[in-house]
């Protein structure tokens, strides 16, 4: 049976699942980081999920945004640099419109996307493009509106998907902002460390919900 | 050697294996593939081996904390760090003063912090090792340093730091305290001279810092301390190379790769690539090309009177910094430019990285005015 939309306190647990699979993916990003930046991005985001981790232990909500700022207030607090501002902004700024919200559905995910997306690029004047996390976001909340009344488990799975495909096409983009913009060719052929954040968090958001999804 | 690669190889195998599923998988087998042949091919070049570098640390995860404690017990109680959060200011601040707040991510020691002090910084935000620090930070220095009459955010040009401070000055709007910011882009081999606010800040932060500071000890209005921080900060020029890289320590691994006989010219403070890579050089030939593109970007013309800086990036010799020197001077003389101060040392480093920037700062009678002014800080003293 398809999942049509998650509790607070569902949301919760499926960032407690985001957070430690994202913990588990420092290596993994901090590889990426090395090949075209200064490889700090796999140490950052690891300890930002590790305190958001800890901050929802424990910890009750009644809304998805007030879910949400926590997380984004935990992430800008914890990551620091340009990962802790812009992935804190992301959080943050989808919280923002999402009002008494007392689940998740795929409206409610499209609206966190799209105004997660507005927000970062305000903060960080990324466009599509610059090889950042915002081709990965953007392909992610594009194909959301699309699916805003699919099911949660199907919008979830498209949305990552998209998120995929956005990563995938910043190896073929010349960095024009943040450190690696200096490397111009050489960037070539790597995907953006942030781009691939974005994605695993969305693939890892899909995966709890499609756990949950499966016969039992 | 082909064998210790393939170990360290496997091993990293099984623990992306552990922890990523079958399409994330190929994701890092293209990164493994291209870490194999890059090590691969470098192996079989010099010999090289894949340790984790040596450094004399405690728990990697509180290095910052630890420095700044190492940090504040060396200057004596002039400066005390702020509960809870990593940052430094001074224990006692005049009346009236504009507040100078430097800041950035640590590892680059003694950059920021260790530029606190009479007619210098007042307090220093510090991030985590590379990474900008979090507005929380800023904006707990911010309001420490606030004696009413605002605060000067100084400091290099990133996306990261950018974003941060911007965050802090909006958050310490609202509680009413007045801030201005100067970022310095210093590094002339970071982008071209038409997009100059594109430019990454290095080791020309310090004479940014020792201006503002001077500045800011004298004249109590936020507009004036800015502007004059400001016109030093577009009278700087500046450009590194470097040999080898330096390492994070909570990764232990190098931030680039750099093959044992190239150099890289223009390196950024975080291993971010400059203009080319090219086989090792004499260091005559080195530095005429470093001076050609810091001389000719400004211009700096003849009869200009400059400030002389040859920073070391960490791991560089006090030999190889004085061969540096002797011939940037023997080029600004031959240019006709005079030299008013010189510092040879290590001030805005990147851990253990190999190499050295030069920097220039051109004087007019008011930045000189400042420029001269005794300074008391850890890691800049001027009688």
């Amino acid at each position: 049976m398809a999942i049509l939309e998650l509790s607070a306190q569902d949301v919760r647990k499926m960032f407690l699942y985001v957070s430690q699979r994202m913990v588990e993916s420092k290596d993994l990003l901090t590889q990426a980081d090395k090949a075209i930046g200064d490889g700090d991005h796999g140490v950052g985001m690891a300890r930002g999920f590790g305190a958001v981790a800890e901050k929802l232990e424990g910890q009750s909500f009644n809304t998805v945004g007030e879910l949400l700022k926590t997380i984004g207030t935990t992430l800008l607090m914890s990551v620091g640099g340009a990962a802790g501002a812009v992935f804190g902004t992301f959080f943050s700024g989808g919280a923002k419109n999402l009002g008494d919200a007392p689940s998740l559905d795929s409206r409610v995910l499209s609206h966190m996307l799209l105004d997660g997306l507005e927000a970062v690029k305000q903060r960080g004047g990324a466009k599509v493009g610059d090889k950042t996390m915002v081709d990965a976001l953007q392909s992610a909340a594009m194909k959301s509106e699309d699916m805003s009344s699919a099911p949660l488990s199907e919008s979830l799975s498209a949305v990552a998907g998209a998120a995929e495909q956005g990563m995938e096409k910043t190896k073929e983009m010349t960095a024009s902002i943040g450190k690696a913009k200096t490397l111009g060719e050489r960037s070539l052929g790597h995907a953006d460390p942030g781009a691939i954040s974005t994605y695993l968090i969305l693939k890892f958001m899909t995966e709890f919900v499609t756990e949950r999804d499966a016969p039992r | 050697m082909g064998i210790r690669t393939y170990c360290v190889l496997e091993s990293r195998y099984v623990r992306l294996m552990d922890i990523v599923d079958q399409r994330l998988y190929c994701l890092g087998m293209e990164m493994l593939i291209g870490c194999a042949i890059e090590s691969v091919s470098q192996d079989t070049k010099k010999g090289a081996c894949m340790n984790k570098t040596k450094k004399i640390l405690n728990d990697p995860k509180n290095v910052v904390p630890e420095l700044l404690e190492g940090l504040v017990d060396a200057y004596h109680g002039q400066v005390r760090k702020l509960d809870g959060v990593n940052a430094v200011v001074k224990s006692k601040l005049p009346k009236d003063k504009v507040g100078l707040l430097v800041g950035g991510g640590s590892g680059h020691e003694p950059l920021f912090a260790g530029f606190i002090g009479r007619n210098m910084a007042d307090g220093a935000a510090c991030g985590n090792v590379f990474a900008a620090p979090s507005p929380d930070i800023i904006l707990s220095a911010t309001k420490a340093l606030n004696q009413g009459k605002g605060v000067l955010y100084l400091y290099g040009n990133y996306a990261g730091d950018n974003m941060n401070f911007d965050m802090a000055a909006e958050l310490a709007a609202e509680e009413g305290i007045a801030t201005q910011t100067v970022r310095v882009w210093d590094d002339v081999a970071s982008a071209p001279l038409e997009r100059m606010e594109d430019r990454r800040g290095i080791a020309g932060d310090l004479f940014v810092i020792k201006i503002a500071g001077a500045v800011s000890a004298q004249e109590n209005d936020l507009h004036e301390v800015s502007r004059i921080a400001s016109k030093a900060r577009d009278n700087t020029r500046s450009m590194g190379i470097a040999l080898s890289a330096g390492s994070l320590p909570e990764t232990g691994e190098p931030t680039f790769e750099l093959p044992d006989d190239e150099i890289e010219i223009g390196m950024g403070l975080h291993g971010e690539a400059g203009v080319s890579r090219e086989k090792m050089l004499t260091a005559d030939a080195l530095v005429e090309k470093m001076m050609h593109r810091i001389l000719s970007d400004l211009p700096f013309e003849s009869g200009y009177e400059v400030c002389l800086l040859i920073n070391n990036l960490g791991a560089s010799t006090m030999m190889e910094l004085l061969l540096a020197n002797r011939k940037a001077q023997q080029i600004l003389r031959d240019k006709g430019i005079s030299v008013h101060d010189t510092l040879i040392g290590s001030y805005c480093t990147s851990q253990e990285m190999a190499g050295f920037s030069i920097t220039l700062m051109r004087l007019d009678n008011e930045l000189k005015s400042y420029y001269d002014m005794p300074a008391q800080s850890l890691a800049l003293v001027k009688a």
